[in-house]
């Protein structure tokens, strides 16, 4: 049996349908690609004639670099105290049963459902408060806070697709609790350590409505800088500043496949 | 002291010698549920003691208690001698194969196997020629650079029980370890297994709830149902003479008759089924008075059909044929005889005899010839 070769046309206009909403989603990204190489000083579109500058404005625009510098600091310290904090979490978790318990995993969910500038603001006011300055603990603070629910979740799904016969076959052969956990518990659940780790760092580094609140001119990472910069000037820096970002994304997403496979990494692969 | 193993263990030579697995009431409840309520056992050196039950009736708890993997409620466990039923499970000296192998995934199958010498700090040399023998042991030299998941599941098997046995544990703990194994391969891993058993001369825990695979690999069987032992005893002796109506109809197939008990003395009562008298033991009919209504169980191939030509004479029942199934090897018959029996009962007959003999709705005659029938108090289901 074969498939008929003419299409019938609401085949046809699924089709097109499909065609369309990939043009949808993709729409944003041409349209800033095409502007970043304007020449004129106007974020017009389609451009009249073309240039690199705005590339080399917005790498040597003193607030991106630094904001860029400032982004991975906080993201690099969040994300990994998130992994440690959110691991050990999800290990109590995973493994006993107390009372509260579902009180606890609630709370540590709740950054899911608080808005971003709400945990900005509740920080700055708290800040104030003690006379603590807004330094890079203080944005940290908030990006832990902020990733903390998603580093939790994937280090707990990877907890639960665990077989624990594998700990009860490891304790058998004689391995103490200690050597159980990093021996074979820990190695099983660095896909999901990896997968937590990234998606923390991917969030952390993006983050922008928190980080506007809590961040001073020292301590604002990119999207802050970023904010700034639109406040101020209407060129095509940001555009071009947008295409660098994509490529770059799109250079360690490949990096990262090559290397790890990345139904691995984001932990839809089974193994 | 006597416990309840002695009394159930009708084996002496097993019994005298020093037990390496010694169960004194030991007690597991999960909530309010008890998943085995005192269980009394004793296994003896290089013994192959299978656990047989439905699922549920508390065989791998049983199991997860003489492992470590559960903490007890009530009751000691000794292995070879020591108390250990505090004793958490890497001190134990156990090996155990899991029904889905459990092999560590990011190891190497040299290194599955090597990883019990590694925690006891064997020197790599030593390690090394270990690993070989155990390898060469499960048959499958040269295989230890693979990964787990490069291998079959019968092959895994062999390196799970090849990494349970290089540590030479003080038992070997088998958790279903063939069902997930297709039937051809495994009936050919229990020969094995059964061979390496014996040969090395392990004790062995086996949990099945198989019970072709319990009659052929185990030494005896501890008969388990709803959290507790029922019958401890060799295969032929749980076949034979089960000691209620559980096992009874647990192992094997069994036909009921409905009977009356006729009289009873110490050891033997007299059952009546229609104009048949039989003689069944006593045991299992204690505190029952002469006329009592009891339910006598005959295996399949104890029931034979009476030619009407030949032994005419002797005392037997009229039934008719309802359906027939050949089996290959043997032919199943079942039979309806009426008031005698509430369900059909199961002859099986030897394939040599015509396969044609009979046919559904034949009238035929038949009697039991065994001298291990056994019969229980009648129970209304």
């Amino acid at each position: 049996m074969s498939f008929p070769m003419r299409k019938s046309p609401l085949a046809l206009a699924g089709i097109l349908l499909v065609a369309v909403i990939l043009g949808f989603v993709m729409l944003p990204a041409i349209v800033v690609t095409i502007t970043a190489f304007n020449d004129k000083a106007i974020l017009a579109f389609p451009p009249q004639s073309y240039s690199w500058r705005w590339f080399a404005r917005a790498l040597s625009y003193d607030d991106f670099r630094k904001g860029f510098w400032n982004g991975l600091i906080v993201t690099a310290w969040a994300s990994t105290i998130a992994l440690i904090v959110g691991s050990g979490f999800a290990l109590a978790l995973h493994r006993y049963t107390f009372s509260l318990k579902s009180t606890l995993e609630a709370l540590l969910l709740s950054p899911l459902v608080i808005p971003h500038f709400t945990i900005g603001l509740g920080l700055l006011i708290l800040s104030a408060q003690l006379t603590v300055g807004r330094g890079f603990p203080l944005v940290v603070l908030a990006h832990v806070i902020l990733v903390l629910p998603f580093v939790l979740r994937s280090v707990f799904i990877s907890l639960q697709n665990l077989d624990g016969r594998l700990e009860l076959a490891a304790s058998s052969l004689g391995a103490t609790p200690r050597r159980v956990l990093f021996t074979v518990t820990l190695p099983l659940l660095v896909p999901g350590l990896v997968s937590g780790w990234l998606f923390a760092a991917i969030l952390s580094f993006n983050e922008f409505t928190a980080t506007l609140f809590v961040s001073n001119q020292t301590t604002q990472t990119l999207p802050v800088a970023m904010y700034n910069y639109v406040r101020e000037y209407a060129d095509p820096t940001l555009a071009a500043l947008s295409v660098i970002y994509i490529v770059v994304t799109a250079l360690l997403l490949t990096l990262a496949n090559l290397f790890f496979g990345l139904g691995k990494i984001l932990n839809v692969d089974a193994h | 002291m006597l416990t309840r193993t002695d009394i159930a263990t009708p084996a002496p030579s097993l019994s005298t010698a020093k037990p390496v697995v010694q169960l004194d009431g030991v007690t597991k409840r999960f909530g309010d549920a008890i998943a085995l309520h005192e269980a009394w056992l004793k296994i003896a050196p290089g013994e192959c003691m299978t656990l047989l039950g439905p699922s549920g009736c508390g065989k791998t708890t049983l199991l997860n208690l003489i492992a470590g993997f559960l903490d007890a409620d009530g009751g000691e466990i000794f292995i070879d001698g020591a108390l250990v039923t505090e004793t958490p499970a890497h001190k134990r000296e156990i090996g155990i194969v899991f029904q889905n192998y459990a092999l560590f995934p990011h190891m190497t199958v040299a290194n599955n196997i090597a990883y019990g010498l590694k925690t006891r700090g064997v020197e790599a040399g030593e390690i090394k020629r270990r690993v070989d023998e155990a390898l060469a042991l499960v048959k499958l030299n040269g295989f230890g650079d693979r990964k787990p998941r490069q291998l079959s599941g019968g092959q895994q098997q062999r390196v799970a029980l090849a990494r349970a046995l290089v540590i030479r544990p003080k038992v070997l703990l088998l958790d279903e370890p063939f069902s997930a194994l297709d039937k051809n391969l495994r009936a050919s891993m229990q020969i094995e297994l059964k061979e390496i058993q014996q040969r090395l001369g392990v004790t062995t825990v086996f949990v099945t709830h198989d019970q072709g695979e319990a009659l052929s690999m185990s030494d005896r069987i501890a008969v388990m149902s709803a959290g507790r032992i029922r019958q401890i005893a060799a295969p032929q002796d749980i076949y034979c003479r089960p000691q209620d109506r559980f096992v009874a109809s647990f192992i094997g197939d069994a036909s009921v008759l409905s009977g009356k008990l006729l009289a009873v003395t110490d050891a033997v009562a007299q059952v009546a089924v229609g104009s048949l008298s039989v003689e069944v033991p006593a045991a299992s009919l204690a505190g029952l008075a002469a006329g009592a209504d009891v339910d006598l169980f005959v295996r399949p191939e104890h029931l034979v059909p009476v030619d009407g030509d030949g032994d005419a004479t002797a005392p037997s029942l009229a039934g008719t044929v309802r359906t027939q199934v050949f089996q290959g090897g043997h032919v199943d018959l079942y039979i309806d005889l009426g008031d005698h029996a509430a369900q059909p009962v199961l002859l099986r007959s030897s394939a040599a005899l015509a396969p044609s003999k009979w046919k559904a709705g034949d009238v035929v005659r038949v009697r039991p010839i065994s001298a291990d029938l056994v019969a229980f108090p009648k129970q209304d289901d």
